[in-house]
């Protein structure tokens, strides 16, 4: 009785070291997404005016950010102040944004504004508009050499979307009702 | 169990199917102009009042077409360069012809009366044409502001030799490391192959 006691007993502390050791990696794998974010972080600059924060990066910067290996949905939405469509489509994504939880789904709208519209256009608007998304702009005027390797499908035009969870993306040319656009996370959720 | 498995794979099909559904959508989108095709002649109207044709043009070797608007800030910042195109071009029988392809009450900057004083204040040296009605854009395939076909007329109709941006820096031009207009008429006058025939750009959606 007393054997099979500590039996459990030990059993018990095993597991225990099993769930430590579980989250001893989570952790060590969540510093490492963060890790792996925080290269995409490399910012070239960073426009702050009117308690909002624009990163600036050029595609080298910005391209990790399409990669991310980790097991959380991200929809990356390239965007313009001046591109009717997509302003139209924004409040969309913002719901997406608001309505699935950080460590399922995170929202990017990667502006292509010129950046000498950033403080004069893109910060005001961000900041009249009060979008909660994560904000920041892509800056690489040689735009043929990267926006192929966005996607093939990808003519340049805006708006554009990526949605992707590990290799599992998706890429779209078009705008999006607020419908449509859950019906493509889903697909990859 | 086994119909577990059935199950997983069953869903694993249909997942991969609606991927694969999606594929295909995407790819047709992809409609316009190839290099090599012959593009259609058109008559639009001009912002002087008179109705401006390819057939026009007895003299010319060819055409710079340019898709581009009032306001999209891409299309604006290659406005100097689109006019020192013309400049450098028409005189050799490649004139540049500006279409607006933007339906004017989804943009009211792009009506007709902002175009006529966008090409006033800007001093436009080409025909800034209006696609009433938005019939010669998707013709051509194009999908945003500015977007560039280079034509050669030959016996057979104008083909079309470039399709894409006017060069690889819509920042500054004396900053861009490739002119890809440029190079291609260049090319065409001289009877060569054109260097680079697509390239893409970033550029606002002409569809809304």
């Amino acid at each position: 009785m007393l054997i099979s006691f500590s039996l459990i007993a030990g059993f018990d502390i095993f597991v225990n070291m099993q769930k430590k050791i579980f989250y001893i990696l989570l952790v060590v794998l969540f510093s490492n997404c963060k890790g792996e974010q925080k290269v995409s972080l490399d910012a070239t600059e960073i426009f702050k005016s009117k308690g909002v924060e624009i990163p600036v990066y050029d595609f080298e910067s910005f391209k990790p950010l399409l990669s991310i290996n980790d097991d959380k949905t991200r929809v990356i939405n390239f965007w313009a102040t001046w591109c009717k469509p997509c302003v139209a489509e924004l409040p969309y994504f913002e719901l997406i944004n608001s309505r699935y939880p950080d460590e399922q789904v995170e929202v990017i709208l990667v502006s292509l504004d010129l950046p000498k519209q950033v403080e004069t256009r893109l910060i005001p608007f961000v900041k009249r508009q009060n979008i909660e998304s994560k904000v920041v702009l892509l800056d690489d005027p040689d735009a043929d050499s990267w926006i192929s390797q966005i996607s093939a499908d990808w003519s340049g035009s805006i708006p554009a979307t990526i949605i992707y969870r590990g290799n599992n993306v998706n890429f779209y040319e078009r705008s999006f009702t607020y419908n449509e656009l859950e019906k493509e996370l889903k697909k990859v959720l | 169990m086994k119909t577990l498995k059935i199950l997983v794979v069953f869903a694993f099909v249909i997942a991969i199917s609606a991927f694969a559904i999606d594929k295909v959508s995407v790819s047709k989108t992809d409609t316009g102009y190839a290099i090599g095709d012959i593009a259609a002649n058109f008559k639009l109207k001009n912002i002087d009042g008179t109705s401006v044709s390819l057939t026009d043009y007895d003299d010319a070797k060819g055409f710079i077409i340019v898709f581009t608007c009032n306001h999209c800030p891409y299309s604006v910042a290659y406005e100097d360069r689109i006019i020192a195109l013309d400049n450098m071009f028409k005189p050799k029988g490649y004139p540049v012809v500006a279409i607006n392809p933007n339906n004017a009450k989804a943009y009211p900057e792009d009506s007709f009366d902002n175009m006529k004083a966008r090409a006033k204040s800007k001093g436009f040296t080409f025909p800034y044409l209006i696609d009433e009605g938005q019939k010669i854009y998707p013709q051509y395939g194009a999908t945003k502001t500015p977007h560039v076909y280079v034509l050669e007329k030959t016996a057979n109709g104008n083909i079309v030799r470039y399709i894409g941006a006017v060069d690889n820096n819509y920042k500054d031009a004396t900053s861009a490391t490739k002119k890809y207009v440029e190079d291609a008429v260049n090319a065409l006058l001289e009877g060569k192959k054109v260097p680079v025939e697509i390239t893409k750009a970033i550029g606002c959606s002409i569809k809304v």
